[in-house]
Order: C-alpha cells, then structure tokens, then sequence
C-alpha cells in the first residue's frame, strides 16, 4: 500500500517537472526566434546610416549601393517566415557584395568611415548568424526532448509540437563570402 | 561557502577551546565572533566582490568606443551575447600590455567582462571572438558569483591572519606557562591553520576552479562554431610570456590565462594539479584542437 503511494508520489513529481522543463523549452525557444526578429530590425535601421557614410567616397559604384537600399526596402515589407527568410537571404547576399566590392578599392580603406564600416557589417551579419544559431540550437534541443522516452508521455500535456529550424535555402547564402577583415 | 564559514569556525572555536582548557572564560565568545565574521564576510564579498575585483585591477568601464579596436571588442561581446543567450555584460577594459581577460559578476545579468589592452592589440577578431566566448561561458554557468567571492574571500583572510598574527605575538608569553600537551598540541594546530589559512583558502578555490576552464573552453566552441580560433589565442597568450602585472595574486583564478608567471600551468603532475589555477595550456589548446578537426570533419563528409 504505501510502496504504490511513494510510487504515485515519485510519478506525480517526475510528471511535473518533465511538464515544466517542456514548457521553459519552448519559451527559450520562441524568445530566441524574437532575437533573430531584433537583429534582422537593427540591420534595416543601420543600413540607411551606412549608404549615407559610404555615398560620397563610392559614387562610381552606385549600382551596388542600390541594390542594398533596394534589397532592404523588400525586406521590410516581407511577411510571413518563408518570405521573411528569404528578403533577409537576398539582402545578407548584397550586403557582402558591397563588402567585396568595398576590399576591392583599397585606397577606400585608406577612409576612416570605410573602416568602420566593415566592422559595423561583419558585426550586423554575425550577429543574425548567431542568434539564429542560438534559435537553431534550442529549437532542437526542444525537439529532441519532445520525442524522447519518457518526456514523449507528457508532450501532449504540455502542448509540445514540432518548432522548425531557421533553414538557409539559398545556394549561393550557404558559401560564405570569404572577406578579409584582420586590420593587423 | 558553508567550508569557508565552517574554517573560521574552527579557528574561533578553537581558541576558545585553548583558552577554556588554560582556565580561563566558559563562554565560547571567540568562537561566535569568528563564525559572525566569517559569515558577514561572505555576504559583504558578494555584495561588493565584482567591484572590487575590477578596482582592484585598474579597469575602466568602455561605455562610449572610440577607436576601432574598443568598438570591434564593443560588437564582439554584443555577438557572443547573442550566440550565449545571455544579457549583454558591461564591457571593461585594463590598461595593461600583457594579454588577459576575465568575467565577474553576480550572475547573468550583473556580469561583468574585463579584457587588458595587450589582449585587443594581439588577437583578430576571431579569437577576440573566441576569448570572449571563454568569458562568456564563466557567466552562463554562474561561475562568476563562485569565483569572485572566493577572490574577494582570499584577500580578506590574507588581511585578518595578519591583523591576528600582530596580536598574538603580544600575548604569547603569558600562555605557555602551565600548558600541558595536549593544549600545546592543539595549540600548534590552531596556529598551524592560521598559517595556512589562505593557502586553505586557495586550494578551495582550485578544487573548483580547474574543472570549470575545459568547460567554458568548450562553450566557447559552441558559441562560437571555431575552436581552433580560441586555441590560436591561447597559444598567443601563452607565448607572451610576462605576468600580467595589473592582475594581483586574489584575483588570478579568474582570469583566462593565469597571470602570475605560469608557475605551474606549463606542467602536469600531482603538485602542479593541486596548486595550478588553470590547468596546462597544451591541454586545453590540444582539446580544442580536437573539437576543430572533428568539426572539419564532419564538414568534409557532408554531402555539400
């Protein structure tokens, strides 16, 4: 008698803490996607800035700019994750090819603003990289957690489904533009 | 903690009990003291460790970047926030040439990271990255809240066995006058622990600490996606070989590198084990190195 109590005691107690470790997933989960939300907002706020810093020593080089100006005014209006992604892709994909093209002027570098932008742009693109890697990371770590035996018993309980991965379509995203950034 | 408060107690306790066995007061008011003090000492090291730790270096707070170096570590420790999921620290920079960087704090949003100056002019951004990443691995396991309380607690053990030797050496004639073994025996342990208190201290703080380097070596490769650049600035570290000068004895156990002229972290070995703050550099550059080339591998077989 009392052994089947202790037992429905420990049962109750795993219950709720598989239950709980669930839900904190998911909330990790979807606060790292908002992340991802924060920093592809701070690149659209950060871009008009860089194009104005940059016009002026670049103005041989104007279709570049556009197409970065261009770019972020599509992304802005993006709805929805598969268009979202995808703007996001096409506006990382000119972005660095304004960088490449920035390292292909070295009298530009010369400019302390040319400087400054580089390292402002490596920084914008490492920090969407890293927070969807953050994203990434919980996402699956939740996912994992949801199929396992036994806290697969309580992930209906719990609400758990699937969460999808931030996924890179793009071919051409894939292969990182390879840009040397070491000052030293 | 409870092994800190616990020490003192046995120093307070005992020298009552010395003083009981000589004759002298029933009431164990030393002991009592000692376990206070012991106590309101831990609560004051946590409550003031982190600025103390910083002050105690020389840092001054980076709050408005100017060159491209403060804004590149700025961004840097933005990143690896992002990557560790973790509020953004306050970023501190120590004016000092030799290479070296620590994180303090209370927990994950009171966290503090101090890098010297030496450290931004050797490191590219990858392994400033990397560095950082270390760093940031000590704040999302929370030992910081550990590390510098134990940093705060060596220096005030170091200044009470001092204050305490001054007075002893006062009353010493008076006491050996009738005292039997036993007391003389208890005594020679009591003051032999006095000696010994921030060597005890510090072995505390070792037992904890060596664990925790592999560990946040390895956060950082997961925040970072690029071990082999963290094991290229340990390697640049540990080549330049002059003791951090800004880093005083309390707070070296923080710090990514041990700052006091390497005594013992180039060897392995039981005594080098016990007393070592940081484990040997090659190891923990050779295990990184493993995770890279593991990860170049499993690059290499994905279908591309």
């Amino acid at each position: 008698m009392w052994v089947l109590l202790v037992l429905v005691v420990l049962v109750g107690l795993w219950v709720v803490s598989a239950y709980n470790g669930l839900v904190s997933l998911k909330n990790q989960a979807a606060n790292a996607f908002k992340q991802i939300d924060v920093q592809l907002k701070r690149r659209h706020d950060l871009i008009p800035n860089l194009v104005n810093a940059v016009k002026g020593a670049m103005d041989f080089e104007k279709s570049t700019l556009e197409a970065v100006v261009n770019a972020r005014n599509v992304a802005m209006k993006a709805e929805g994750v598969k268009q979202v992604s995808q703007a996001e892709n096409a506006l990382s994909g000119a972005l660095s090819r304004l960088l490449v093209t920035v390292e292909r002027y070295p009298q530009l570098k010369a400019t302390g603003n040319i400087g400054q932008l580089q390292e402002e742009l490596a920084s914008t693109e490492n920090r969407i990289a890293f927070a969807r890697q953050l994203y990434n990371d919980t996402a699956t770590q939740y996912n994992t957690k949801q199929q396992q035996f036994p806290t697969t018993l309580v992930a209906g309980l719990a609400h758990a489904e699937r969460t999808d991965l931030w996924e890179i379509e793009d071919q051409a995203e894939r292969a990182v533009p390879q840009v040397d950034l070491s000052s030293r | 903690m409870i092994g800190f408060v616990l020490f003192f107690a046995w120093l307070g306790f005992g020298a009552d009990y010395i003083w009981w066995l000589e004759g002298g007061h029933p009431f164990p008011w030393l002991g009592i003291a000692m376990a206070t003090s012991a106590a309101l000492g831990v609560w004051y090291a946590y409550k003031t460790g982190p600025e103390k730790v910083l002050w105690s270096t020389g840092a001054t707070e980076l709050t408005d970047p100017r060159t491209d170096a403060e804004r590149q570590l700025a961004n840097v420790v933005d990143e690896m926030a992002i990557a560790a999921g973790v509020p953004r620290p306050r970023v501190w920079i120590i004016p000092d040439d030799d290479p070296n960087a620590f994180a303090t704090g209370h927990d994950m949003s009171d966290s503090h990271i101090a890098v010297t100056r030496g450290l931004l002019a050797l490191c590219n951004r990858d392994e400033l990255q990397g560095v950082i990443g270390h760093e940031l691995g000590h704040v999302k396991n929370l030992d910081i809240r550990l590390m510098t309380m134990l940093a705060a607690l060596v220096g005030a053990v170091l200044l009470v066995r001092d204050g305490m030797g001054r007075t002893m050496s006062g009353s010493k004639s008076r006491k050996s006058k009738n005292a039997g073994p036993l007391i003389a025996a208890l005594l020679a342990l009591w003051v032999l622990s006095w000696i010994f208190a921030p060597l005890v201290i510090q072995l505390l703080a070792l037992a904890v600490q060596r664990g925790r380097e592999y560990l946040a070596d390895a956060m950082s490769a997961q925040f970072t996606r690029n071990p082999l650049a963290l094991a290229s600035a340990l390697a640049k570290i540990e080549a330049a070989d002059a003791p951090t000068a800004a880093i005083k004895r309390g707070a070296a156990h923080l710090c990514i590198a041990d700052p006091l002229g390497r005594r013992f972290t180039n060897r392995e070995g039981w005594l080098a084990d016990r007393f070592a703050t940081h484990p040997p550099m090659s190891m923990r550059i050779s295990r990184l190195k493993g995770m890279g080339y593991a990860e170049l591998k499993k690059a290499a077989q994905a279908p591309a």
